[in-house]
């Protein structure tokens, strides 16, 4: 049962990173050179979904709590954030559309991903360095208090529940991807050209 | 020709719900380690072995944590990379087709870097060194991070993402100057 919904829910993810093009690094390129904001928009768009439906979901009952997988917070996330990020914008990959990239037959792509299994063997390698120098201790913290998790909360005692916050919060990722500009930098794009205006 | 961002993010953002909803947040660098301990594994039998009580270890102390998917990559993660790739190749031959040149080097690259499509492949070779270097060291990527943390409120999806965009965007300023 898993494993076909490990194919369903991949599928899904697979097809959906493809169509908004997030596996094309142009895409990728526009968006971290600020010339075209419309996969960043796509991106606040759907983490806002993701949340509202979630945190109501949770708040209905209708789903599990226990589904929920905070990861722990420490110097090596805003380190490690910091190396993927010099790495995303000279690849214009990450690793999902990478994988998904090289599936539709980008030839780059499969370099990003050998480049990738290096990438991770050297960090299994130099692990205990990291843990040694206590980079990698930290806790799950979320915003607020979520019923049913035990999670820390970096506000607690609000007079909501950390499932409102995130509803709230989605809302708020939703109106980001509604007021920001298509184009961060620079003169605006001309209106004749097709590929910084995909149809609606 | 890609999906408008009003009706690609809430159908992303359902993907993203729907794997919380049935199974867990969606996560896809630790899968690069599987894959790492599994060719390992190739050169090196016994770098994964299994204790009396049945569980898998290994001698490296990082690839110990996911022992048991190596030995058996049958396992949700792993098979969800593999469908991500079928459903993205179903996705570019029933909506579009990618030009020859294109594969080979993305028309933004080549417009910046004369280093043709050799080059090119020097670099997202690189690129992907540094991008699972840094995404097992903060312990997921975009998707883990960014995307499965932001949503679920989790304070390192918020770390992660300022980290990265702290880097991408000057990196992106500097190296892709010209549009395309």
């Amino acid at each position: 049962m898993e494993i076909a919904l490990a194919i369903g829910l991949g599928a899904l993810f697979g097809l959906m990173l493809e169509r908004i093009g997030a596996t094309d690094p142009n895409w990728i390129g526009r968006m971290l050179n600020l010339t075209n904001t419309h996969l960043m928009k796509t991106i606040f768009m759907a983490i806002g979904t993701a949340s509202i439906l979630m945190f109501g979901g949770q708040m209905l009952g209708l789903v599990e709590v226990g589904h929920m997988s905070v990861k722990e917070i420490h110097v090596g996330v805003l380190l490690g954030g910091a190396i993927l990020g010099i790495g995303w914008a000279i690849a214009g990959y990450c690793p999902g559309t990478g994988v998904c990239a090289a599936a539709t037959g980008r030839l780059d792509a499969l370099f990003f991903i050998a480049g990738g299994l290096i990438g991770a063997g050297a960090y299994a390698l130099s692990y205990p360095f990291w843990e040694q120098v206590g980079f990698l201790n930290g806790e799950k913290w979320t915003i607020g208090e979520i019923p049913g998790a035990d999670y820390p909360a970096v506000l607690p005692g609000l007079p909501f529940t950390g499932d409102m916050l995130g509803i709230a919060i989605g809302i708020a990722f939703i109106l980001i991807a509604i007021l920001l500009p298509r184009r961060l930098v620079g003169k605006a794009a001309p209106v004749t050209d097709a590929k910084a205006e995909p149809a609606e | 020709m890609v999906l408008n961002w009003k009706i690609g993010g809430p159908l992303l953002g359902v993907v993203f719900f729907l794997a919380v909803l049935l199974v867990q947040p969606i996560g896809v660098s630790t899968q690069f380690v599987v894959a790492d301990g599994i060719l390992w594994q190739q050169y090196e039998p016994g770098i994964i072995t299994q204790t009396d009580d049945g569980a898998w270890t290994s001698s490296n102390a990082y690839l110990a944590k996911y022992a048991d998917n190596v030995a058996n990559p049958l396992n949700y993660g792993f098979i969800f990379v593999a469908a991500m790739m079928g459903g993205a190749l179903l996705s570019s031959i029933a909506f579009g087709r990618i030009p020859l040149r294109e594969r080979f080097s993305p028309a933004l690259w080549s417009a910046n870097f004369r280093t043709g499509w050799i080059g090119r492949w020097v670099i997202a070779f690189f690129g992907g060194v540094l991008v699972l270097y840094g995404a097992r060291m903060a312990g997921g990527c975009t998707s883990g991070h960014m995307m499965s943390g932001m949503m679920q409120t989790a304070v390192s999806g918020y770390l992660f993402a300022f980290g990265a965009f702290l880097t991408a965007f000057p990196t992106a300023r500097m190296l892709l100057k010209k549009e395309a």
